[in-house]
């Protein structure tokens, strides 16, 4: 190695910072410069790919460790108690001795990182060696490296089911279209196979690519964390540029698939990819308990400084009473003695030591410990495990735990959530004419039904193809047999093996209307031919629509992936929550006795290697055997064909194309193959895609159509965004007739949505030659440009998409998720105010409302919909006006109501304002249930803002798609469900699970279990910490408020940390109130958490009262019993120790609500513990711990029959006030949680018949109910006459004044 | 293939009773009916305790002797300022027969012996005989470490300094002769101080041990001297020595001086008339403390104390009502329960 001096280093090092932050980067090979020393590299500004996720090093550990830890800040509490101890004059201990509870919970916080480090170092480990190929010049072909030695500049290969080490620039593919196939499923979990595309223009050849003949640079941005996004340009030495983006980028941590291999050029490596830049840590949230916590944690201070002025004063006081200089007064060293006022000031400070644990030391550390067990019996419930996904409950953020048991209001997305987000094609309108599609309603209605059927359809359906493939079965059959057999296990787990997103028979399969086919046969046979020119029938235009306007991508079902069948977190996406999580399931497995907490992160990328080579044979094979011909694909049976979609509409829509013979058969970047009906191939030349964004709510595809050379833009999207692009409806052709198709098409979509369908319409417009033309160019110049590209491109689009002609529109179901009604009847009975926010327009919102029976039939149904402020001004007035008289109406009295709201986005952005809140909030404060129907993303965020803030109520938001990450992150409690759009939402979530159902469960019963845990335990800590503190404390008053402790200071510090400290850890994580089954047959019990909850400043202050109660028993009896005698100090402490003890942990045992084993072995065992650990401490120690001699003071004890009596009365009369309280209470007034453990108590079946009736008593509650919404109620005149006289203004005449109030009973959706 | 199939459901929570938290569990619910009885039985319990306390406490004999001389009628009044040796004595009579064996405590009150700084100062080791901490004491007990010569004092510390030093004698009047009563210091200190806690030195004669050192500054005389007639009970592991040595945990205290068990005293000290003579040493006027002569017999249960007893009445009593308030609670809600 040279030398080189430390000033150039300082120089390349300021050199590298600056390169790697500007904000464009220029990347040339490393190639040519192979072998020659570091400094000469282009490229060696920017990190390498090895990665290091760990917070410390081996060296740094301790001061790192140590200074993280004092960030906390009860940590310096402590050490500042700790150094108060070093100083002479006022320490009340050894000083050592006062070291050891802090030190015993840093070094058990400092085992506990020390330890999740090593993991993250191992598992960092194993992914910098994980081999794969990088070109190599003097080898001149690929080697293999590691992933660490990878650098920017480099050509790696990667092949099919290989990692991708780092983010890449595709130079080349395999794949004869310059595709590369890639699963993002570890990134973002979306299962579906992402297209990317060679960057285009480099070399004519894709034959083969020579690394070593790339000689142009590659300009890209700063790294930054934006999965979608990616700005780059190659410059040839030519100076040509050409634009790439993230189209061209395979981005590290993704999985290669369907591509036998590419070659791409490193960009960024390392921490610089977007995975890992991606990879944030958990989230620390403070839950409301913990804030809560906090204040009486400053309580417990005040009083504190109150005891230790008291001591002071005391002590003054004392001073001053004496007449002399007693002998047992002690001068400092020199013999001297300080004024009284001087000792006092001193003593202030040695109580404030002596007094410590008043300030619970141990209860942060509890609490910790308590929520990592919490976690773990909720992730390993086996009701919140999705065999379909195969994926648990995940704990995202692990210390809101107890959040979950607070809830009162839930905002939920409703597609996806609430929904399945597995579309059907229901019925579809062409040419302003509906069909129903009767067949195939009756179908879904049967797959409904009996399981059992599904799944015959299911197998049918499998394994037609499969005996014809035979030719790629061989090649691959290992894996694939093993599959099958999996997939004959259980009908889920068939339905978890269609990789292909949105595959399922469900939605693949739909029987065509008989009257459109007929329509579309007799277009066929007439039209198509005839006239060979532009006359496409609108049929058969609609058709093609649906199947070339769209991005799915086409699989032959069989070739398709082989994919390992791992959990989709790799490596690249270890976070420390997941460390934590195994973490937690060790533990678990500790229990468990298996073996199978193998860290799934690993996985992966050891598979992929043993595999790799195997695949790549196969695919050869595989590629030989079947020439790839472009259109060859004439070869392929239609119904092998899979396809996968981004959204599940535009596979439902492809589908039902298919069900009509519009089979798709293939789709490259530059063309789409479609068979027509009549078994002609249609190949169009795709000259651009404008995508789908949440602006303009629609998509299009330019084709050229291969017959009449037209070019032709298909144009599908929300209705109300196509409607207005609407120009003249056909105005050549089908003048007359077809003026009011668009009418007609409107009034079929108003139908749809009411019956709760999805509804698109589709359009088609011709474009002429000179047209697209010009607008190629600007397309281009957008495409290329570095700044604002997104904007421009968006531009171009929205220029094409004018003067659409309409086609027709579709109806596509959403089916309900399984339990939803069930789970939101739940929900709003345990007392939550559940809103649901949908984009969809109010009438489908309002259907899939009652269907989900978030609205039921008996509410009263508030409907606001209007278009100005002022009249908005006027219906919240006037229905906050009606809310009020309706509840304070005498007639209503005791009778449950039900007020919903239903409220569309414009409405919802007025009475959101600033001057409407205030009556906005107040009027959905009534409401039991809101619906928000046509909000954005960020409105969805705006109301659990406003909410949260106005009300100061816990919140949660659940939700799947990305759309919901604003909500999820303003709400308390963030849920996100894993479902089909991908993992956004999960990775904003503080809880993530896999189905809507599971939202019962984990609010209901662990929501309500983590809570009533947590808060009971935390009450009980401050009333363990005082009550034992309080013992010291009356002891000041007998010896002169010098700090004397009766007891050995060792027995002291390990009462708190050994002898009492387990049983409440234990009982924050094991204790059961009421059961599963109570829980969720009465949801009515969750209330208890609501508001206030158990955890408030009553239970606080009557637990510090009683600790002072117990105190003082446990005190003043040994003292009246040991009055007058010779008793010696540390023979008056034990029997104090030991009462406290048997109080202390009889209190929990009376607090206690169900026994198990775990129960009984700890409470057990903290007694012994204390007898043990005290006998053999006090037989051991003659002089080993000076001034305080405990030498053999319990066995002298424990022979005097007073030490039984007087421990005997103390603990009885300590805990007979809160026992004889606990009886009472429970006898003459019983909490609903009581009433539920009573319900625990009957054997099941009995309990079951209980709960129905009392279910069916409340839930039919005729005669109340109906009073509610029967006409004689007030609300439905008010509207009628308030109205004309409160609003004379004529402005408002136009409007929809919609302040209706919906009381006849609606027409039930279709779907229950 | 089986072994990888097993691992790929591995997300699958084990369905155990234990991480499905099913563990049988024992769930009482405190309500009056089941309480009753055990109301009851601890009631009953209690007060059969407490009486049994109550009785034994009542038959303990005490004679209490403030000696203090506060009262410038008191025998002992004139040695109250008095800083030289000075003796004093007191008669008292006993009525009946004071059943043996007796024990002879002295009493202090407002002594805090537990004050916090004073309890501390002293050092264990070298009460253990450790030769090395005699000519260097621990710093815990400055400032009576060394004297103004800077010579090590052995026993070091305020709790050795200020060793109660007040002796007694109690004669009883047989006759109108004075008979002194046999006292029996041996015993009164705890067995493990007497043969572990506290050493001398191993070296013969034991004055050998403390060249070098001094005398703690209050002291008459030196450790070694403290009982020169018995050499196991001089030295360090002078049983006076011990029992002071040992802590009182409240400031009003008493401590045991010596007991009555020889020759016609064993049985108890006969009714009659007594005189007890004081060497009034020890100062107390600086804390407004009192200083007394008790004389007690004890039982099984200690030395007189009627609280304990009584406690354990009133509590009993306390439980057998509360059975009677469930009772009634429970015959008017128990029939809401069930509705």
């Amino acid at each position: 190695m040279t030398w080189r001096s430390p000033l150039a280093l300082v120089r390349d090092a300021l050199q590298g910072q600056r390169a790697r932050e500007r904000e464009l980067r220029s990347l040339v090979s490393n190639l040519p410069y192979e072998g020659q020393e570091k400094g000469k590299q282009p490229n060696r500004f920017f990190l390498s790919n090895a990665i290091k996720t760990t917070k410390y090093s081996l060296l740094l550990f301790l001061p790192m460790n140590l200074y993280e830890q004092f960030h906390r800040l009860a940590n310096l509490y402590f050490v500042g108690l700790a150094i108060l101890n070093f100083i002479p004059v006022v320490n009340a201990f050894q000083p050592e001795v006062a070291l050891i509870p802090i030190c015993v919970i840093m070094f058990l916080t400092a085992l506990k990182d020390g330890w999740e480090d090593f993991r993250r170092y191992q598992s960092d480990r194993k992914v910098n060696n994980t081999p794969c190929f990088v070109y190599s010049r003097r080898e001149k072909q690929y080697v293999e490296r590691r992933w660490k030695d990878v650098r920017v500049g480099d050509f790696v290969r990667v092949v099919s089911n290989e990692i991708v080490p780092a983010d890449l620039l595709l130079l080349y593919s395999s794949d004869p279209n310059g595709v590369c196939h890639l699963e993002t499923a570890n990134l973002d979990g979306e299962t579906n196979l992402k297209q990317r595309i060679v960057v285009s223009g480099l070399g004519a050849a894709n034959l083969g690519f020579e690394p070593e003949s790339f000689n142009s640079a590659v300009v890209c941005e700063r790294p930054n964390s934006n999965l979608n996004h990616f700005k780059c340009f190659v410059e040839k030495p030519d100076k040509d540029k050409v634009g790439a983006s993230i189209e061209s980028l395979l981005l590290r941590g993704c999985t290669v698939r369907n591509t036998n291999h590419a070659v791409g050029f490193v960009v960024y490596a390392g921490h610089e990819t977007k995975a890992m830049l991606n990879n944030n840590g958990s989230r620390y949230k403070r839950s409301k308990l913990e804030r809560k916590l906090n204040v009486d944690v400053f309580f417990c201070l005040i009083l504190l400084f109150a005891m230790c002025l008291i001591g002071a004063f005391g002590h003054y006081l004392w001073l001053e009473s004496l007449p002399g200089v007693p002998s047992f007064l002690v001068p400092d060293s020199n013999g001297h003695l300080d004024v009284p006022s001087l000792e006092s000031f001193y003593m202030f400070f040695t109580m404030i030591i002596l007094l410590q644990i008043l300030i619970p030391i141990s209860l942060y550390v509890s609490i910790e410990l308590v929520k990592v067990g919490q976690i773990f019996f909720i992730t390993n419930d086996i009701d919140l495990y999705d065999e379909e996904t195969d994926s648990r409950v995940q704990c995202r953020a692990l210390n809101i735990t107890e959040d979950l048991g607070q809830i009162e209001y839930v905002f939920s997305d409703k597609t996806g959530t609430l929904t399945e987000n597995k579309m059907v094609f229901r019925r579809c309108s062409v040419m302003g004419t509906e069909y129903p599609h009767k067949e195939n309603a009756i179908r879904l209605d049967v797959i409904d039904e009996p399981e059992s059927e599904e799944e015959v359809i299911f197998n049918q359906h499998q394994q037609l193809p499969r005996s014809r493939w035979s030719l790629e079965a061989e090649g691959i059959s290992p894996p694939d047999t093993q599959r099958h057999g999996r997939r004959r296990k259980s009908k889920v787990a068939a339905n978890a093996h269609s990789d292909a997103a949105f595959s399922s028979p469900l939605e693949t399969e739909v029987i065509p209307d008989q009257k459109l086919l007929q329509q579309i046969s007799r277009a066929e046979s007439s039209g198509g031919r005839r006239d060979g020119n532009r006359s496409f029938d609108p049929h058969l235009d609609f058709f093609l629509a649906l199947a070339i306007c769209n991005t799915v991508v086409v699989s032959a079902e069989n070739a398709h992936r082989q994919r390992e069948c791992t959990s989709p977190q790799s490596s690249q996406m270890r976070n420390p929550l997941e460390t934590f999580s195994s973490l937690v399931k060790k533990a678990g497995a500790f229990f468990q006795r298996d073996k199978r907490n193998r860290t799934l992160s690993e996985d992966p990328v050891i598979d992929s290697a043993k595999t790799e080579d195997e695949a790549d044979a196969n695919r050869l094979r595989t590629c030989s055997l079947h020439a790839p011909s472009q259109n060859g694909s004439a070869i392929v049976e239609a119904e092998e064909l899979c396809y996968e979609a981004e959204s599940p509409d535009e596979a439902a829509l492809v589908y039902a194309a298919r069900a009509y013979g519009f089979i798709l058969l293939a789709r490259t970047p530059d063309s789409v193959t479609v068979r027509l009906p009549s078994g002609e191939d249609l190949v169009f030349e795709v000259l651009d895609t404008l995508t789908f964004d949440s602006n303009r709510k629609r998509m299009s595809v330019l084709v050229r159509h291969p017959v009449t050379k037209d070019y032709v833009l298909y144009t599908k999207g929300a209705d109300y965004s196509i409607m207005e692009l609407l120009g003249t409806p056909y105005a050549e052709n089908f003048s007359g007739i077809e003026k009011n198709v668009a009418a007609d098409t409107q009034y079929h979509l108003d139908c749809y949505a009411k019956e709760g369908l999805r509804t698109l319409c589709i359009t088609k417009k011709v474009v002429s030659e000179s047209t697209y033309q010009s607008w190629l160019g600007e397309r281009k110049r957008a495409q290329a440009a570095m700044e604002c590209r997104e904007e421009l491109i968006m531009q171009t689009a929205v220029q094409l998409e004018t003067n659409l002609t309409l086609l027709g529109a579709t109806g596509i179901e959403d089916r309900l998720q399984e339990k939803v009604p069930d789970t939101i009847v739940a929900l709003r009975e345990a007392g939550i105010h559940v809103w649901v926010l949908t984009g969809d327009k109010p009438e489908t919102a309002v259907n899939i409302g009652y269907a989900c029976r978030l609205l039921e039939e008996e509410d009263l149904v508030i409907n606001m919909s209007c278009k100005n402020k002022v009249t908005c001004t006027a219906i919240l007035d006037c229905t906050l006006e009606e809310v009020r008289r309706y509840r304070d109406d005498p007639r209503n009295a005791g009778t449950t109501q039900n007020i919903s709201l239903v409220i569309d986005g414009n409405t919802l952005d007025m009475a959101k304002s600033p001057d409407l809140q205030e009556r906005f909030v107040e009027l959905t404060k009534h409401c039991r249930s809101v619906l928000c129907c046509r909000v954005t993303p960020l409105q969805k965020s705006a109301v659990v803002k406003l909410v949260r803030e106005k009300l100061k109520v816990m919140t949660l938001a659940v939700g799947d798609g990305a759309n919901d990450v604003n909500m999820i992150q303003a709400a308390d409690v963030g849920i996100g469900i894993s479902g089909q759009e991908g993992m956004q939402a999960v990775m904003a979530s503080d809880f993530a699970i896999s189905r809507f159902k599971h939202l019962k469960k984990l609010v209901l019963v662990h929501g309500h279990w983590c809570y009533t845990r947590l808060a009971n335990m935390i009450i009980y800590f401050f009333y363990k910490n005082v009550a034992y503190v309080n013992l010291l404390f009356w002891y000041q008053f007998f010896c002169g408020f010098t700090a004397t402790t009766m007891i050995d200071y060792w027995l002291m510090i390990f009462f708190n940390l050994f002898f009492t400290s387990t049983p409440p850890i234990m009982f924050g994580i094991f204790d059961k109130d009421v059961s599963v089954e109570v829980l969720q047959g009465v949801p009515e019990l969750y209330r208890t958490g609501q508001g206030k909850g158990e955890y408030n400043f009553l239970t606080f202050w009557i637990a510090i009262l009683d600790a002072f109660y117990q105190s003082l028993v446990c005190f003043f009896i040994p003292y009246l019993a040991y009055q007058d005698s010779d008793v010696d100090l540390f023979t008056f402490g034990t029997p104090l120790n030991t009462a406290a003890l048997f109080t202390i942990l009889l209190h929990l045992g009376i607090e206690i609500k169900s026994w198990t084993l775990v129960h009984w072995i700890i409470m057990l065992g903290s007694v012994a513990l204390y007898f043990i650990v005290t006998l053999a401490y006090t037989a051991t120690c003659v002089t080993c711990n000076p001034p305080s001699n405990p030498y053999w003071i319990l066995q002298n004890q424990m022979a005097d029959p007073m030490f039984y009596l007087i421990v005997t009365l103390c603990t009885v009369v300590a805990l007979l006030p809160r026992y004889t309280f606990h009886v009472l209470k429970n006898s003459v007034a019983p909490s609903p949680l009581l009433q539920g453990r009573q319900l625990d108590r009957m054997d099941p079946s009995t309990r079951d018949q209980w709960i129905k009736e009392w279910r069916g008593f409340r839930g039919g509650a005729p005669a109340k109910r109906y009073e509610l919404s029967d006409p004689p109620s007030p609300t439905l005149e008010t509207p009628v006459d308030f109205f004309p006289e409160f609003l004379p203004d004529s402005n408002f005449m136009g409007d929809d004044l919609s302040l209706n109030v919906i009381t006849e009973s609606r027409q039930r959706a279709v779907h229950t | 293939m089986v072994k990888e199939e097993q691992e790929e459901s591995s997300n699958r929570p084990d369905n155990t009773a234990f991480t499905q938290q099913r563990l049988p569990a024992w769930q009482p619910i405190l309500s009056a009916s089941i309480v009753i009885p055990m109301f009851v039985l601890i009631g009953a319990a209690f007060i059969g305790v407490g009486v049994a306390l109550f009785i034994t406490s009542r038959d303990i004999q005490l004679q209490e002797l403030d000696y203090t001389g506060d009262d410038s009628e008191h025998p002992c009044f004139k040695c109250r300022t008095n800083t030289e040796k000075c003796t004093c004595s007191m008669t008292f009579s006993i009525p009946t027969l004071f059943k043996g064996p007796v024990f002879f405590y002295y009493g202090l009150t407002n002594y805090f012996q537990n004050q916090r700084k004073y309890g501390a100062s002293k050092d264990d080791n070298q009460l253990y005989g450790d030769l090395n901490y005699f000519t260097s004491p621990s710093t815990d007990c400055d400032p009576y470490t060394r004297d103004s010569k800077n010579m090590p004092i052995v026993p070091c510390g305020a709790l050795a300094n200020s060793m109660f030093n007040d002796t007694f004698t109690l004669s009883h009047t047989v006759n109108g002769v004075q008979k002194i009563v046999p006292l029996d210091g041996k015993g009164i200190a705890w067995w493990t101080d007497y043969n572990i806690k506290y050493r001398n030195p191993s070296i013969t004669p034991l004055i050998n041990a403390f060249n070098g050192t001094k005398k703690p500054t209050n002291w008459p005389k030196p450790i070694y001297e403290l009982d020169t007639t018995d050499v196991y009970n001089n030295g360090f592991i002078n049983q006076d020595f011990l029992v002071w040595m040992r802590r009182a945990a409240l400031p009003d205290f008493r401590k045991l001086y010596r007991r009555i068990t020889h020759d016609d005293y064993a049985a108890g000290l006969p009714a009659g008339n007594y005189t007890l003579t004081i060497a009034y040493n020890y100062p107390v006027h600086s804390f407004n403390g009192k200083k007394k002569v008790v004389l007690s017999n004890v039982s099984w249960m200690g030395g007189k104390n009627d609280f304990l007893g009584i406690a354990y009445i009133v509590v009993g009593s306390m439980c057998v009502v509360m059975s009677i308030v469930m009772l009634i609670v429970y015959a008017r809600f128990k029939f809401g329960e069930d509705d």
